[in-house]
């Protein structure tokens, strides 16, 4: 297997693109990816994209996209696992350009999630669980994922304002983000005053609906001289877990993170406390805290008191989402993955501006499906 | 030989509604309407519980009961004024959740408020002529009444269910007997939504023509007369006119108090004096006579004289009994609640 | 929208609570499947689920989906029952503010979802608590 590095990056701005079509908001951020990259073609692309057909009615989303970029007739895959289809399709470009078959790769992640109205956007989504012994249930994912925080906030004494804190600080992130879809500032009294949606998570402990797209270009090293500093991809790991939250083994572990990010430090070589910084899955709070704990960043059962403490803020021991996370970013579900590389790709460049981690050296990413069924982690380090 | 109910069963749902609930809404007399119509409170159907639902649980607890296998029961028949479907019989869906397809007959029935009774009849009919060997007769409805209209103060919602056999039954059925005319005091047209009805009319030449005619006809065909009975029930659309029929019969307080429900439950029409039968059984010595006589507007009244056995006292504790779910854990509501469970609001569509 | 066909296959399991046992190592799971998920034994026994159990955890679905509007506020839980098999079911008939993890109920027979007003009617189970 060859070295990967990422070449180039690019992202849109996201939130609710009305004027902007499927397939400009993909080719956007394909295009800048591509100058960022300074390539002028690539040898195959990779798409993750939750749902193309139930969302705007388009499936064969490789064919499509490719055609976009005007690029036909090289390879376009399109790759799914929910709301981990980005990272799956990053890590499928991955190895592609590590096995040989193929030089320069873009990775990408899109959806576009307003063309259709609130019940069909939340139907959508629910795809991502359990069809049969789920969802026909009348549970929804906040429903499933205010189970799994009942648990956590019942085993492990975690409250509902440290919960709050999570959604406080990745809007604090966001704010210095100039793509996220909320620049907004606020407290853990907004959070704990918004409207209820599944007791205990509210409004504003859930991610948003969004639109948008970002991209990444992979070149397999040794690179013949690249535009900005490429950044290493050091580990790509994957694993799945039960569909159903009624058959995990623990209803308030994330064992899909566990096992893909074990797998990720032992490739790497590395181990929590070498992380520099993290982009996690927060579909909703609680998620960052379970996914924290699953990541060995802390104790199982700890994970309530990291945003609060400010161990997960910027400036902390391990910035959690610099770029807003999913909740102040947006999350345009297939999208997701790739910006969470993007951002990572920036902190090791030394780009990231105003969000910029200190010394950043290692960088962890952990994007999930559905309720943890399917969790994907990357580690990138400099070259 | 002898046929009769092998296994009896009943559902009644949690939730309740008071009678001043109602009439604070349209400015009536609460307690005067209390007083005119013998009723406290009634039973609410949640919104997802209909009569297919009800069925279900009052029939697994009748089986429970019978002690058979739910596979030798060759047909079902359920007596209703709220199926839930207008064309696909409630009683596919309450085999198969029994356990008891393929092997069996079905159809749904319609008499207003005597279909259950009348299922009943047929179900044990068949087995009295071996045409089989087991089979389930079942009387249930969420039944509804217009707003503001008097029947909005008694409509409820309740089932009852029967296994009857030919062998270790709990109730001999000894003689029955039916009175049918066409009666228009009740009814409901095609795609209605409430049903309409005669006001006074739906008294003497309706509800107490056909009861009293059919018990009548019934005792005298029997050689019995009130004194020979333990118990009797009759169909119960309020509190007073099953009170009514009794005393003008000739039976006392005391023998019509157990199976009459109303006053707490409603007027579960189709599932109305068959729930109060089951009332009956669960406290019924063995040899005890029960005279029971349904009501259905349009109209028709079926009569049947049930004998207890030995065997009821190894029964009556095998499931829930009726006074203990009429009496036991309840939620009560308001009538905003009321309206949205009964469907009373107009959603939008989605 | 579930469509006849997929509905009907499911009967047994939404109707009967009918599960699978693992020939091999005895693990029952609901609903069936081809591949035991502990030892990947491919050989079942028919099991009824256990009608009673415990609620592991719960939530109040306050902004339903399509199809649920009519009944939100409603809980949905994850149930333990007392043959070790979880389920995610909606339980009702119980005050929501008064329900609690380790709550004791038992299976009811429910209409689940309906497919608008001119649509099927879809059973199932639900939870109701069990008298103290």
């Amino acid at each position: 297997m060859r070295d990967v590095a990422v070449i180039g990056v690019g992202m849109n701005r996201w939130g609710e693109l009305w004027e902007k079509s499927y397939r400009q908001i993909w080719t956007e951020a394909a295009l800048e990816a591509i100058a960022d990259a300074g390539v002028d073609r690539v040898d195959a692309l990779y798409v993750g994209c939750m749902s193309g057909g139930l969302f705007v009615g388009q499936e064969h989303l490789g064919a499509l996209l490719a055609d976009q970029l005007g690029m036909g007739p090289i390879p376009g895959t399109r790759v799914e696992s929910a709301c981990a289809s980005g990272g799956l399709a990053f890590r499928q470009a991955y190895l592609a350009a590590a096995s040989g078959e193929h030089d320069i790769v873009l990775a990408t992640g899109i959806e576009k999630m307003t063309d259709v109205d609130g019940g069909a956007a939340t139907y959508a989504l629910s795809t991502a669980a359990d069809q049969e012994y789920e969802c026909y249930h009348g549970v929804t994912f906040p429903g499933l994922y205010a189970m799994m925080a009942r648990v956590h906030m019942h085993r492990y004494g975690t409250t509902r304002e440290q919960l709050a804190q999570v959604a406080v600080k990745n809007h604090a992130h966001g704010l210095l983000n100039p793509l996220a879809q909320f620049r907004s500032k606020i407290t853990v009294e907004d959070v704990l005053e918004s409207v209820m949606v599944a007791d205990p998570l509210r409004v504003l402990d859930c991610s948003p609906i969004t639109d948008g797209a970002a991209a990444v270009v992979l070149a397999a090293l040794p690179l013949k001289g690249t535009r900005r500093p490429p950044v290493k991809v050091v580990a790509s790991a994957a694993a799945t877990d039960t569909i159903g939250l009624h058959d995990r083994a623990d209803l308030a572990w994330l064992r899909s993170t566990e096992v893909a990010a074990a797998s990720a430090y032992a490739r790497a070589g590395i181990t929590p406390a070498d992380l520099s910084f993290c982009e996690v899955h927060d579909c909703f709070t609680i998620a960052e805290v379970m996914v924290i704990e699953a990541l060995g960043l802390v104790e199982r059962g700890k994970g309530g008191e990291a945003a609060a403490s400010g161990m997960t803020a910027l400036g902390g021991r391990v910035p959690v989402n610099p770029s807003g996370g999913l909740k102040s970013k947006g999350h345009p579900v297939g999208a997701t993955g790739i910006a969470q590389i993007r951002e990572a790709v920036l902190q090791l460049r030394g780009e990231a501006e105003d969000r910029q981690v200190q010394d950043a050296r290692w960088g962890l990413t952990q994007n999930m499906g559905g309720t943890g069924a399917s969790s994907v982690v990357h580690i990138f380090g400099r070259v | 030989m002898s046929v009769g109910i092998v296994g009896y069963g009943s559902y009644v749902p949690r939730h309740r509604i008071k009678l001043e609930e109602i009439a604070k809404i349209w400015g009536a007399d609460a307690p005067a309407y209390k007083r005119g119509l013998g009723l406290r409170e009634k039973s609410v159907p949640a919104p997802d519980q209909d009569t297919i639902t009800m069925s279900v649980e009052a029939a697994r607890r009748a089986i429970v009961r019978a002690r058979i296998d739910p596979a030798r029961i060759g047909a079902i028949y359920i007596g209703s004024e709220s199926h839930p479907y207008a064309v696909k019989p409630s009683g596919t869906v309450v085999a198969e959740a029994l356990g008891a397809t393929p092997d069996i007959h079905c159809a749904d029935l319609e008499f207003a408020c005597k279909a259950g009774s009348e299922g009943m009849f047929v179900a044990m009919a068949l087995v009295k002529a071996n045409e089989m060997d087991y089979a389930l007769g079942i009387g249930a409805d969420t039944s509804q009444g217009a707003p503001g209209d008097a029947l909005e103060y008694s409509a409820s919602a309740g089932a009852a269910a029967f296994v009857f056999g030919r062998e270790h039954l709990v109730a001999v059925c000894e003689h029955t007997y039916a009175y049918m005319t066409d009666t228009p005091d009740f009814w409901r047209r095609e795609y209605q939504f409430y049903p309409r009805h005669a006001g006074r009319f739906t008294g003497e030449p309706a509800y107490f023509k056909h009861v009293l005619s059919c018990a009548r006809v019934l005792m005298e065909r029997s050689g019995t007369k009130p004194s020979d009975f333990r118990w009797c029930v009759f169909h119960q659309p309020n509190g007073k006119f099953p009170q009514r029929a009794a005393r003008e019969l000739g039976f006392t307080k005391e023998q019509n108090d157990q199976g009459l429900l109303s006053p707490t439950l409603g007027n579960t029409y189709s599932g109305s004096s068959p729930m109060g039968l089951t009332a009956i059984l669960d406290v019924a010595k063995p040899g005890d006579r029960v005279l029971m006589v349904s009501y259905g507007s349009g109209s028709g009244s079926d009569g049947f004289i049930w004998r207890v056995t030995e065997r009821i006292t190894e029964v009556q504790d095998l499931a829930v009994q009726t006074r203990a779910q009429l009496e036991g854990s309840r939620v009560y509501i308001d009538y905003g609640t009321y309206s949205k469970f009964r469907g009373k609001i107009r959603m939008g569509t989605e | 929208m579930i469509g006849s066909a997929r509905y009907w296959r499911e009967i047994p399991q939404r109707y009967r609570y009918e599960a699978a046992k693992c020939d091999a190592c005895g693990k029952i799971h609901f609903p069936p499947r081809l591949v035991c998920s502990a030892c990947r034994g491919t050989a079942f026994g028919k099991i009824i689920l256990a009608p009673q159990g415990e609620v592991e955890t719960f939530t109040i679905i306050r902004v339903p989906p399509t199809g649920f509007s009519a009944e939100a506020p409603y809980a949905v839980g994850i149930v333990r029952l007392d043959d070790g098999v979880k389920v995610t079911a909606q339980i009702v008939d119980v005050d929501l503010g008064q329900l609690q993890i380790g709550q004791r109920v038992r299976v009811e027979f429910r209409r689940v979802q309906k497919e608008g007003e001119a649509g099927l009617l879809c059973y199932g189970y639900k939870f109701v608590p069990v008298e103290a």
